[in-house]
């Protein structure tokens, strides 16, 4: 029997996360996404030449609204980042750490550059693994922090966020200047995500190579379907030989799912939705096995039980399925 | 939908001189302008007037090649020029063309197999071009069979329905459409199809506004390339509009500039 198979022409750029000393950086390690010849794991129709990444957050404060049943597992690490990042990476299994400034953001602490600059030198110090920073959020304070850390940074190939259509010189410049990757976020649009890349790629074009998409997710029961059809438009795209789209995807899952109150209700407030700590992780973990099917290439993971289900799941994924 | 640059052709004299010269400057100047406009092929035809038609090939091809990687159309009735190219040609080419005549077909579609070069097949045959829909279909049918025979993917063959003025036969615009139409249902996948797009004008007062309205109207229809004027700007933000329109490319506000970058 013969089997109809799709054939695409277009393939998603690769993109390098991280530095080792070889390319000065000081990375243990580099890691690869995207580089697919096919749709998410049709591993008969073309290639998956690398896995798709959980990278676990890191916040550079205590986040005060995460609830106890995620807290928990931090308890020990909170309130320092590189013990923090530490934990997630050797006893959680975090591919890499997505370390984020939320103290810089002028409505909680305001912290300094330098005081950004300092705790992104410990996390740098304290694990191998390549990593993802975010400011707070804030674009004009975000344009003030983030080009002292990628300049304290130079040569790591931090995977920087975010740039988006109305702010993204800065952050294009940073990484161009001290040889970084960017994550370009668009809001739910296609269209946007397109643009935002030619924006980016008219600053050097070597940027193209250099970017990751961060279509902006949403929590299942929260709009997940409007993000899962965006990313796979975004795919088909990039197969069919779009090279401005063709770039890997990354997405905050954690972020999404943590505010919602399937994850952070208790029993006692919803009777009948069953337990908090099975719920809200299998809330975090199905949005994401959904998005990977849409082929998300890095998922934002806060809860470690998720982090460890995901990771599972991928192995699985990432076996040979030809049918014949 | 692709446009096949047109520009390097004996026809005009800047390249006849060219040719006669040997001076590559015209034909490595039009190979870089009409790539910078957005071609995705460039054809090179070496004219009526050339004494050796196949030196006068391979010499085209080769300083082509040195201003250009886009893949080259090679553009003659005399096969053996057109083998003469292939035979040094970097990429695939395409070949432009073939009639639906037996005997051509039989040394074009082996030529082309044995090069891996796409095929540019017309709408006619000995008995010249037909005047309605049916006809050309039918000729379609058999440059499809050919293909085919000689275990060539279809969607290498590009069926050209042939193309006439509007100020000679204004019926045939119509007969034209319906011919993409068809062609497109002939087998799946199709066979792409194309053509000349700049007949449709001849010895007209307003070529470029035709030429524009025409193609747009062709795409709607199954049009996939066209031999035509890539350094008509507006013709190729015509493309560009149209392939957005019929959901070929996806929307940016900057698609335009990305149809000249992606040479499409």
């Amino acid at each position: 029997m013969e089997i109809y198979k799709e054939k695409y022409r277009g393939q998603v750029r690769e993109v390098v996360l991280g530095a080792t000393s070889a390319d000065g950086g000081t990375r243990s390690h580099t890691l690869k996404v995207g580089g697919e010849t096919a749709l998410p794991f049709l591993h008969f129709e073309g290639e998956i030449p690398n896995r798709p990444l959980i990278a676990m957050d890191v916040w550079d404060m205590v986040p005060a609204d995460w609830p106890d049943n995620l807290k928990v597992f931090f308890a020990d690490v909170y309130g320092d980042p590189a013990a923090w990042a530490k934990k997630c990476v050797d006893v959680y299994g975090a591919d890499l750490v997505a370390l984020r400034f939320k103290s810089a953001d002028p409505e909680i602490r305001d912290a300094s550059a330098e005081d950004c600059v300092a705790v992104l030198k410990k996390v740098l110090a304290a694990v191998g693994v390549p990593l993802i920073v975010y400011g707070c959020g804030k674009g004009d304070k975000d344009n003030d922090i983030m080009g002292p850390l990628a300049e304290a940074a130079e040569g790591e190939n931090l995977l920087l966020g975010v740039a988006e259509p109305e702010n993204y010189r800065s952050l294009a410049g940073a990484a161009m200047a001290y040889k970084h990757s960017i994550i370009a976020q668009s809001p739910i649009d296609i269209n946007i995500a397109k643009q935002l890349n030619i924006l980016i790629s008219e600053m050097s074009n070597s940027l193209l190579d250099r970017i990751v998409i961060d279509p902006t997710v949403a929590a299942l029961g929260y709009g997940l379907e409007y993000s899962y059809s965006i990313m796979e438009r975004i795919r088909i795209g990039s197969l069919s030989g779009d090279r401005i789209l063709a770039m890997p995807t990354i997405g905050n899952v954690g972020n999404e799912v943590w505010s919602k109150k399937e994850a952070t209700g208790s029993a006692g407030e919803h009777p009948g939705w069953g337990e908090q700590l099975e719920r809200s992780l299998a809330w975090e973990a199905t949005t994401a096995m959904a998005l990977l099917q849409a082929g998300m290439d890095i998922l934002v993971i806060r809860h470690p039980h998720a982090a460890a289900l995901l990771k599972q799941s991928i192995d699985g994924l990432m076996r040979d399925n030809n049918p014949l | 939908m692709i446009i096949i640059g047109e520009r390097i052709n004996g026809m005009f004299s800047d390249i006849a001189r060219a040719i006669r010269r040997r001076d590559p400057g015209p034909v490595q100047e039009w190979a870089r302008r009409q790539e910078a406009m957005g071609a995705a092929y460039l054809d090179l035809n070496v004219g009526p007037a050339a004494a050796d038609r196949v030196a006068a090939m391979r010499w085209l091809v080769e300083v082509t090649q040195e201003a250009s990687k886009l893949p080259l159309c090679l553009d003659s009735t005399d096969y053996d020029a057109i083998a003469a190219g292939l035979e040094i040609c970097k990429g695939p080419a395409m070949i432009n063309s073939v009639p639906a005549v037996q005997e051509k077909m039989d040394r074009v579609f082996a030529m082309a197999a044995r090069y891996g070069a796409e095929i540019i097949g017309l709408a006619m045959n000995e008995t010249g071009v037909p005047r309605d829909a049916e006809s050309r279909v039918a000729l379609a049918v058999e440059l499809v069979a050919n293909c085919d025979a000689h275990a060539i993917p279809i969607d290498k063959l590009y069926i050209d329905p042939i193309v006439l003025p509007v100020n000679v036969g204004q019926d045939q615009g119509p007969a034209v459409f319906e011919t993409l139409r068809q062609i497109k249902l002939l087998s799946d996948p199709p066979p792409k199809t194309t053509l000349g797009l700049s007949n449709i004008s001849q010895g007209t007062k307003n070529r470029e506004l035709i030429n524009r309205i025409f193609v747009v109207m062709a795409m709607a229809c199954g049009l996939d390339s066209a031999i035509g004027d890539a350094c008509d700007e507006e013709l190729v933000k015509a493309v560009a509009t149209a392939r957005i329109l019929l959901n070929k490319d996806i929307y940016c506000d900057s698609y335009v500039k990305i149809f000249y970058n992606q040479g499409r």
